[in-house]
């Protein structure tokens, strides 16, 4: 009986298809991605259902972990080299031309005045490091007290950029005297509106804010 | 698809005297480039935020001293409710704005749990100041007004929570104000009459 030949098919796979789809996956991700930006600490925000979204320029953003650490950061590199020109003059740091190139390139800070030279002379990496054990800046509930460096840090940003947005990002256990002392600085310098960041939650039922969310949403 | 036939045989004959080149199979391996391409996919997705932090805008109330009396005449006691922020996200709230030392106010203790929580005590003084305004014992103009006073050891959750159920609950006038010792005292003399019960 003569063998029914088989037809031998080959092993290969057309891997075309499958790499068209890996491209396409990839460009939608890289075009779609804004890096996390570099955060000292882990902060765990509180939610609300505040659905504004955060604006991705001129922004002041001022962090506070767990046990009450605050640092401070804003958004853009010239307007960081020209806010650490400003705290250098107010402050008399004495800081060099590459220090100052140092702080525009670098990510948030927390730590005092007297030790922001000898930081800035770290390689970023060790910056880092160094910000993870960093004590903080120094707060106070007055905006005149010596000791209020977040005061100084908060004027110099908003000469360099009028127009920043300041936004307090704490951690949910935060101890609520910590944000007081911030709210206090900003209120010093008649800052009364400014933004907490949350994560979202859903709006719970049967509630006011529930029933406006619904009928707007059914009338459009 | 994207292959080409290089199989020799099947096809036609060339004709005596052609050479026949070498053929090079045009089929590419592809496996590498999709390995790559999801190598970079993964990184891309773990590096990736593609939730956006949401946040709240909040308006403290205006400090000058000038202004201070005439704001204090626009508040109403009998439309506001003042709530206190106490530790362990326990909340404590009384009716009025406990301005006056003499008459102690009762202290209700809750907490923020969903029901039969702080947001229960919000919509019942929403319709009781809704009520009064229908009675004409308060004017259209007045709302409901929340007194939100963070006690020192109360955290930033619970100020974020409260804040946040001021939306929830669509209170339209509230405010941060600080917490006098008065009110530190009604918290420890209701602690210590829960304890003592």
């Amino acid at each position: 009986m003569p063998k029914a030949k088989i037809p031998r098919k080959s092993t290969n796979i057309d891997m075309t298809a499958m790499c068209d789809v890996a491209f396409l996956l990839l460009t939608f991700f890289m075009l779609a991605t804004k890096f996390k930006p570099e955060e000292p600490v882990v902060v765990k925000t509180p939610s609300s259902i505040s659905e504004i979204p955060l604006p991705d320029v001129d922004i002041m953003l001022l962090t506070v972990d767990k046990t009450g650490r605050i640092f401070f950061s804003i958004d853009n590199k010239i307007k960081r080299k020209a806010l650490i020109e400003d705290v250098n003059k107010a402050k008399n740091l004495n800081l060099s031309e590459e220090e100052m190139n140092s702080f525009a390139i670098g990510a948030s800070i927390g730590i005092k005045f007297d030790q922001l030279k000898s930081f800035l002379h770290l390689s970023p990496l060790e910056q880092t490091e160094v910000e993870k054990s960093a004590p903080g800046i120094p707060v106070d509930s007055t905006v005149l007290s010596p000791d209020n460096e977040l005061a100084q840090w908060i004027k110099s940003g908003r000469n360099t950029n009028p127009r920043l947005r300041i936004c307090i990002k704490a951690d949910g256990d935060a101890a609520y005297p910590k944000v007081q002392n911030i709210i206090k600085t900003l209120e010093g310098y008649k800052i009364f509106r400014f933004n907490l960041i949350t994560n979202l939650k859903a709006v719970p039922e049967g509630t006011a804010a529930y029933a406006e969310k619904h009928s707007t949403a059914s009338a459009k | 698809m994207a292959e080409m036939d290089t199989s020799s045989g099947g096809g036609h004959k060339k004709g005596p005297g052609v050479k026949k080149g070498k053929k090079l199979s045009t089929r590419v391996d592809l496996t590498p480039m999709v390995d790559l391409g999801f190598l970079l996919i993964t990184f891309f997705m773990f590096t990736t935020t593609l939730a956006k932090p949401k946040t709240m805008e909040i308006n403290m109330p205006f400090k000058d001293k000038n202004l201070k009396d005439e704001e204090k005449n626009k508040l109403k006691a009998s439309a506001a409710m003042t709530i206190l922020l106490s530790k362990n996200h326990r909340i404590y709230y009384y009716e009025g704005i406990g301005d006056d030392p003499e008459n102690t106010p009762e202290l209700k203790a809750t907490t923020f749990k969903a029901k039969g929580g702080i947001r229960d005590a919000i919509i019942k003084k929403k319709e009781m100041v809704a009520g009064m305004k229908r009675a004409g014992t308060l004017t259209a103009k007045d709302e409901a007004m929340i007194l939100i006073k963070p006690d020192t050891t109360s955290t930033y959750s619970d100020l974020v929570n409260m804040l946040d159920e001021m939306s929830i609950n669509d209170v339209k006038v509230y405010a941060i104000i600080d917490i006098s010792e008065i009110e530190q005292g009604f918290i420890q003399e209701t602690e210590s009459a829960n304890n003592s019960q």
